[in-house]
């Protein structure tokens, strides 16, 4: 039972991974810019039909990754100057709004190009076999894979966010945007930057998801919402909070739904135990937030809001 | 509202009976959105493949197809077959694919005098109890094909075996299904939600018990992403048997990862009956795809509305009903008749995933698990 615990342990870590890649970006735009994205979520769709595209025509795994990176930068880019810089002056309901409403156009478009059909995306080969953890349980390779790049990019981030000029200045921005603004930073390119990194991110997260999941219009909702989740339990704004609350709303996630039926089965038919054990698991995640909201308002790594 | 509708069915069937030549409507109701969209698809092509081999005519009379989507959502569905039935006069109407769109639409249909063919969905209640002259389902009864696993498990001596399926009243009937039959012990059961697409935490629930074979019911994208991940987690030395979860819908997606991989049918592509391999041959050429047994299905019901039509016309209820329960047509499945419920005896097989000379993944014969097969609820019909 512990070795499972712990395998079930590691799966969490790498949902948790996954939920950071996308919360990053998104916590920067809201942290920074004071500004509700809810098409961030497909963006990270957006990464994953771009890498079965990719895949389709190269047939080679790391070509279309590198691929990817460039090709959601430029999504994010021109979505920035399309969309969203009409909108950061805008009240939160107006962002909302039409955020929401180019979540609806660009899942039509997907369907329109790709089909409503699942695409597939072929696993690396030297990444595709398992490793022995213990007795009989294996891991797969790519799994451990997605949790060391996922470490990278958290460590990469770090960096640039703590040791460099621009991380400087978005640590500003999130403090006090008009001081930044007043000291004389373009504070317009900033909000560009970070809104474009921030799309690669979630592309890259929805490109590297594709072995593993298949890619289909309805990606994008489904992680949308656990994103706010963390960023919220995080501290709106803190990249660093955004990790922690990725790997702990991850492993919440993931151990509350394998032994909260188990848990269960000692008292309960399985179909019921697995249904109460359903219906529990997804509200550990909201519990866990509403207890951090009650002991820390402004998140786990949140700045106090003074407003 | 409602003596309006009377009156126009009422009309309607006067209509009919004062032209006897008048196009044979069929309405045809099923998913064609959402991610389970490819079912009804091949359902609908086979619908149309056997339009074509029929040259448009029912019973020597001209067809008229209306094909309507229920979105896979049962209020939508009902109100649909409503006014295929009543507002638009179908005779017939063929599906659906999924079995709570069946329950939704089986009362709008039937009592407006529309009689419902279903390619696909066979739930039980519709077996037994809620049995239904004007209900003929000439795919299967749903627990038959899970049992085909369970047998073929009995017979190999599989001594233990862990459980899969989406938590809803079809994956609950397939593992229920299962259990009547299977003689060995059950180590687990894992109900995942509905739509769920990773399967790390189950995989690893597996792992560890170790169980001697595993039986999933893993329809569409779901079925997809746990065949990809069961290689990737090293679970490849336990057998992963199925049903609706490896076919013609999903082999396109799954390929290599499902190869060798057994489940049980009604059906394959390779099935040596009369017609089989023509059907096929036609349908790769038409839709580009190897038919799946949704597509069968759908062709199936035309041919069957084809010789009741002939044989009766469709103006004398009674005539009707009994030349459908005849089932004196020539199925893609070779001999098949049908019960007092108006559920198929036929036979079910053991099918296996393979990849085909043509580069096609398909599924495969590989031996034959029931002979002329009756369903278990039969019994519990007052239809007799």
């Amino acid at each position: 039972m512990f070795n499972l615990f712990l395998l079930q342990l590691l799966n969490g870590a790498q949902f948790g991974i996954l939920l950071f890649l996308v919360a990053a970006g998104l916590t920067l735009v809201f942290g920074i810019m004071d500004f509700i994205n809810i098409a961030h979520g497909v963006l990270y769709m957006v990464g994953g039909y771009v890498m079965a595209m990719m895949m389709g025509t190269t047939g080679n795994f790391w070509l279309s990754l590198a691929l990817v990176l460039p090709v959601t930068l430029a999504v994010g880019l021109v979505l920035e100057l399309l969309v969203f810089r009409r909108l950061y002056d805008r009240s939160h309901l107006d962002q909302v709004l039409a955020t929401f409403g180019l979540v609806l156009v660009l899942s039509e478009l997907v369907k329109i190009f790709w089909g409503s059909a699942p695409l597939s995306v072929a696993m690396p080969e030297m990444l595709s076999g398992s490793v022995p953890l213990a007795g009989p349980m294996r891991y797969p390779v790519y799994r451990i894979a997605v949790i060391g790049v996922g470490l990278s990019v958290a460590i990469g981030l770090w960096f640039v966010i703590a040791r460099t000029r621009v991380g400087m200045l978005l640590r500003a921005g999130a403090a006090n945007r008009s001081m930044v603004s007043a000291l004389g930073t373009d504070i317009n390119r900033l909000f560009m930057l970070v809104f474009a990194a921030g799309a690669m991110l979630a592309g890259f997260a929805g490109a590297i998801v594709s072995p593993i999941l298949s890619v289909d219009p309805g990606m994008g909702d489904s992680i949308l919402i656990l994103t706010f989740v963390v960023i919220v339990i995080g501290g709106v704004g803190s990249v660093k909070g955004a990790f922690y609350a990725a790997l702990l709303v991850g492993i919440v996630d993931t151990l509350g739904r394998m032994f909260g039926p188990i848990l269960l089965r000692l008292v309960m038919e399985p179909a019921a135990a697995a249904q109460a054990g359903r219906t529990i698991a997804p509200m550990l995640v909201y519990i866990l937030m509403a207890a951090v909201l009650f002991w820390r308002p402004a998140g786990l790594f949140g700045r106090k809001v003074s407003q | 509202m409602r003596y309006l509708a009377v009156s126009t069915a009422l009309g309607l069937a006067m209509t009919s009976a004062a032209f006897a030549e008048d196009p044979v409507k069929i309405g045809v109701l099923l998913t064609l959105s959402g991610p389970p969209a490819v079912l009804g698809e091949h359902a609908r092509d086979g619908i149309l493949l056997a339009e074509k081999a029929l040259e448009g005519k029912i019973g020597g009379r001209d067809v008229e197809l209306v094909i309507v989507d229920d979105e896979g959502k049962p209020d939508i569905a009902a109100q649909k077959a409503r006014e295929l039935v009543e507002g638009q006069g179908a005779d017939f109407v063929v599906g659906p694919i999924f079995s709570n769109i069946m329950t939704a639409i089986a009362g709008p249909v039937t009592s407006a005098g529309g009689i419902l063919v279903s390619p696909n969905a066979g739930p039980s209640n519709f077996a037994g109890k809620d049995c239904n002259p004007d209900i003929f389902v000439v795919s299967y009864q749903n627990d038959q094909m899970p049992q085909v696993l369970a047998q073929h498990m009995n017979q190999q001596g599989i001594a233990n075996v862990y459980l899969i399926a989406p938590n809803y009243q079809a994956g609950q009937d397939s593992l229920n299904g299962f259990k009547a039959l299977y003689s060995g012990t059950v180590a687990g059961e894992l109900y995942v939600p509905l739509g769920q697409l990773d399967f790390s935490g189950e995989l690893a629930q597996i792992a560890a018990s170790q169980p001697e074979a595993v039986y999933a019911f893993m329809p569409g994208g779901m079925g997809v992403n746990l065949v990809k991940q069961w290689n990737q987690a090293g679970l490849s030395s336990i057998p992963l048997m199925s049903a609706f979860t490896v076919d013609e819908t999903t082999l396109p997606a799954e390929q290599d990862a499902a190869l060798g991989m057994l489940t049980g049918s009604n059906w394959a592509p390779d099935l040596d009956t009369p017609g089989n391999a023509e059907f096929v041959t036609a349908f790769k050429e038409a839709y580009g795809r190897v038919p799946s047994l949704y597509a069968m299905g759908g062709y199936d019901a035309m041919m069957l509305i084809d010789s009741a039509v002939t044989a009766a016309g469709t103006e004398d209820r009674e005539a009707l009903r009994t030349a459908l329960k005849a089932a004196d047509f020539p199925s893609l499945r070779g001999e098949l008749s049908f019960s007092s419920n108006n559920f198929p005896i036929q036979d079910f097989y053991l099918t296996k995933a393979i990849k085909d000379d043509e580069g096609f993944y398909r599924t495969s014969v590989v031996e034959k698990v029931f002979t002329q097969a009756a369903d278990s609820h039969v019994g519990e019909c007052p239809m007799n």
